[in-house]
């Protein structure tokens, strides 16, 4: 006999232009179940979600809830089908509190009655363990706050159908494990939970069942309990590949840059460094991790000379000459001074690279000023190029093609193959793999210890706990502009790194 | 029950061709629609109408040269617009930029009629270029130092400039009384463009393709016409690779207003030899559709210069001719350019007609 299933795809196809976003994509949710989407960047799953949300309609296919078949015209009929989607960028109000975001949208009695709107949201709360403050603006809230308030929100709404992009993204350990426990107490009452991720632990850790895209296509669907994470990634990227990252012993170190007291304010005038000191030293990867705004972009920016300093000083120090102290430079006048620090930002496309250019563009933006002829020399960054191309496998139609048209990776393997190209004393690279897809990932990771082997200074901010423990040497936690610890990578934990990272930051004023 | 819905796709790419008959599609569907227009308004047949426009645009030798001339101006302010649009920098000061340059131009043949001719046109040109310069450069200035709002900006000099020509046209009157400065040296013709090769508008001509090559060239090889792209794509790119973006700002807006200002010299030593308010006429507006229509290409922008202007000198023949407004030929011109405009839509999108089974 046939089961019925809270929620059902059949077939669903979604086309934008040329490119097929999904392909004949069949998905189905029990009730009491919690359903993981594994798949890669680019293999359709957020289109799936937008979909089912009613934000994008199908052009084939069909969708059924409890067995009937249904049309999703807009999110609006979506909360009434009982869909609730939790984004993986929060749409909340800034100004008004956990209990206004929670009704904001909503109906509601002609006469408002907070008082019995926030004993309803409590009693959501203590049902599936929820801690909440509902009087809490949002702008004081934390990540993980946050999204416990959107996930009340669109449980308030009585929403049966849970579906959660990427929510372990901007989490730490420990608030995983909370986020965990509050699922598994909703499957306990029936709600049937969709998580879209690519973290192939937590998949295993959280859900009952995997569906796995690739390129838009749907490949397979497996229970948990039969899967494991070679099998996983093989279903998910199409071949077999080594997930070892090959970390070797850092040799002849030496002290490469050295950053004493520094302080510095961001764009809002408030304190993003609060007297930083550290040293990184040349043949080893620095890893630098923290949750989102602890000054990571900040400190890096400020070692590249964009980002102006209050005080405290940088010194690079080369292999055969004294310290130069780089502090208060701008980039230009960094570069005049026989300094090489390459710089991969956050902000690819809006930082680092020039999205209408190609990648000759893109290779000569930090050395066409060579020369004193007025004009630009196009031949040698166009050789550089195709030697980039050809050696980071960057997939792209020609050197003068866009980048702003490239896929993530690509557009990664561009930037980061410049950073290299200039033969730099120190490799700075925020988040050098987010977006990106597993081939692309590990080619990314060998680029960095092809670096430090050769001698350089790497320090990367890494967003995920799981890989700054294999990639790197050492590790630097920042909190609120604070550095709480440097840990030795071979002898540390997940759970020590989340720990420092969420430490109590009161001693952070202004 | 089913009904048709439509349904808007993005173009990931169109040919080149499909896209130019797309665009000449518009301007046919243009004129059918400016026919009934015609036919509604003034019942006449509108084919002789045409005709009385491509007449008034190039039915002899002398209207062919006047459209040409205009179409060069209008050509160039688009040109000297290309590298602030580039820059993001939204320039819609170039009215202005023309008056002072057409300004400075008929100060000079006012004061500098003792100069030997040669040298008074060079200086001229100089002039126009530098109050040009200085027009722009102010704004560029303070969007540099304080990130004022640079459309605001230029468009209010735009006003102040015609506010300095109206001062000077007190001065400069000619009969006295009349409130216009009459032709500047009808006699001596001292600080006109000559002709060359017997040709009245050569001069023009030349200058506007040196100055419009060079634009291209400039934008395409330099290290300059680099860094103002990059500043115009994004100007946290620009300061990490180490750009003086406020350097780039100031240097690409001198450009800029620099080839505005010569635009007005064109127009007061090359072409009419007297200055009033209304000498830029627009064009320092028509331009920015000008340049953004061609989507900066040099060849698009020469194109569809000539389209407007055509339209705009045959529409003073027919509004002598069959005793017709001139607004007439606004209002084709207005539904011309709605058509482009349009085209560009369905060159960026394709209609999808789709059958939808209802319930």
């Amino acid at each position: 006999m046939e089961e019925t299933y809270a929620i059902e795809l059949k077939n669903i196809t979604k086309r934008f232009g040329s490119v097929t976003a999904n392909n004949k994509i069949n998905l189905a949710v029990k009730k009491y179940e919690i359903l993981s989407i594994l798949g890669e960047n680019g293999s359709g799953k957020t289109t799936l979600m937008n979909i089912l949300s009613g934000i994008y309609r199908p052009d084939e296919g069909t969708i059924f809830i409890d067995g009937k078949e249904v049309t999703i015209h807009s999110p609006k009929d979506a909360y009434a089908f009982k869909i609730g989607m939790i984004h993986q960028h929060y749409k909340l109000v800034n100004v008004l509190t956990a209990a206004e975001n929670i009704i904001l949208g909503q109906p509601g009695a002609p006469v408002l009655d907070m008082e019995q709107v926030k004993k309803e949201i409590n009693s959501i709360c203590s049902q599936y363990g929820f801690i909440l403050n509902l009087d809490q603006k949002i702008y004081d809230m934390s990540v993980s706050q946050k999204q416990t308030v959107e996930i009340v929100k669109v449980l308030y709404r009585g929403a049966d159908i849970l579906i959660l992009d990427e929510p372990t993204a901007v989490l730490t350990p420990q608030e995983i494990k909370s986020l965990f426990s509050v699922l598994r107490n909703m499957r306990e009452a029936g709600k049937s939970i969709i998580i879209i991720t690519h973290k192939l632990q937590e998949v295993l850790d959280i859900s009952d069942r995997v569906v796995v895209l690739r390129k838009g296509s749907y490949i397979d669907s497996v229970n948990t309990v039969d899967a494991t994470i070679s099998v996983l990634t093989e279903m998910m990227v199409g071949e077999k590949i080594n997930l070892d990252i090959n970390r070797s012993e850092p040799h002849d170190q030496q002290d490469r840059l050295i950053v004493q007291h520094l302080t510095c304010r961001n764009k809002e005038g408030l304190k993003a460094l609060d007297n930083v000191s550290f040293c990184a030293k040349s043949g080893e990867i620095l890893g630098i991790a923290g949750i989102a705004g602890s000054g990571m972009k900040e400190l890096l920016e400020s070692i590249a000379g964009i980002q102006s300093i209050e005080e405290g000083s940088i010194c690079y120090c080369c292999s055969n000459c004294n310290k130069i102290t780089i502090s208060g430079l701008t980039p230009n006048e960094i570069k005049h001074k026989d300094v090489s620090i390459s710089f991969v930002p956050e902000d690819r496309l809006g930082m680092g690279l020039v999205g209408s250019m190609g990648v000759t563009g893109n290779v000569m933006l930090k050395s066409y000023q060579t020369g004193v002829s007025p004009f630009v020399n196009r031949w040698f960054p166009r050789r550089l190029a195709e030697k980039i191309i050809s050696m980071l496998q960057v997939s792209t139609p020609g050197t003068e093609f866009p980048v702003r048209k490239l896929s993530g990776g690509n557009v990664q393997k561009v930037l980061v193959g410049r950073e290299i190209s200039s033969d730099p004393g120190v490799l700075m690279v925020a988040y050098p793999v987010r977006g990106l897809d597993i081939n692309s990932s590990y080619t990314i990771y060998n680029q960095l210890n092809a670096e430090k082997e050769k001698g350089v200074a790497v320090i990367s901010v890494i967003e995920d706990l799981d890989v700054i423990l294999e990639l790197c040497d050492r590790i630097l936690v920042l909190n609120n502009g604070h550095i709480t610890g440097i840990r030795d990578a071979r002898n540390t934990t997940k759970e020590e790194i989340g720990l420092l990272m969420t430490a109590d930051g009161d001693h952070m004023h202004e | 029950m089913s009904n048709l819905s439509i349904r808007l796709k993005k173009r990931d790419h169109i040919p080149t061709i499909k896209a130019l008959a797309l665009r000449l599609a518009a301007i046919i569907f243009a004129l059918i629609i400016c026919s009934f227009v015609i036919i509604s308004i003034t019942h006449m047949n509108p084919v002789q109408i045409y005709g009385g426009v491509i007449n008034g645009a190039i039915g002899t030798s002398r209207r062919a040269w006047v459209t040409i001339r205009d179409m060069l101006v209008l050509f160039l302010v688009a040109a000297g617009l290309v590298p602030a649009f580039k820059m993001k920098f939204w320039n819609i000061g170039a009215e202005g930029q023309i008056l002072m340059g057409g300004l400075a131009s008929a100060a000079l043949m006012i004061y500098g009629s003792s100069l030997p001719n040669w040298l008074l046109l060079f200086f001229s040109i100089a002039a126009s270029c530098i109050a040009g310069m200085v027009w722009a450069v102010i704004p560029a200035f303070f969007k540099a130092k304080y990130n004022t709002n640079e459309t605001l900006f230029t468009l209010m000099m735009n006003y102040v400039a015609m506010q300095i020509i109206t001062f000077c046209i007190v001065f400069w009157e000619n009969p006295p009384g009349s409130n216009t400065v009459g032709v500047i040296n009808s006699v001596t013709e001292k600080g006109w463009f000559p002709a060359i090769f017997g040709l009245k508008y050569g001069l023009n001509l030349i200058l506007v393709v040196i100055v419009a090559v060079s634009i291209t060239l400039y934008l395409k090889y330099t290290k300059h016409g680099y860094e103002l792209t990059v500043v115009g794509e994004s100007q946290d790119t620009a300061r990490y690779a180490g750009i003086a973006v406020k350097k780039v700002i100031i240097r690409t807006m001198s450009l800029s207003g620099a080839v505005c200002g010569f635009a007005g010299n064109l127009i007061v030593s090359g072409a009419s030899h007297t200055i009033s308010t209304s000498l830029a006429g627009g064009r320092g507006f028509t331009a920015i559709i000008v340049a953004w229509m061609a989507e900066f290409n040099t060849w698009a922008m020469a194109a569809f210069a000539t389209l407007l202007v055509f339209m705009e000198n045959g529409a003073i023949q027919i509004a002598s001719q069959f005793s017709l407004n001139e607004n007439v030929s606004e209002i084709l011109t207005g539904i011309i350019i709605f058509f482009l405009i349009g085209s560009e839509f369905f060159i960026n999108y394709e209609v999808v007609l789709e059958k939808k089974e209802v319930l």
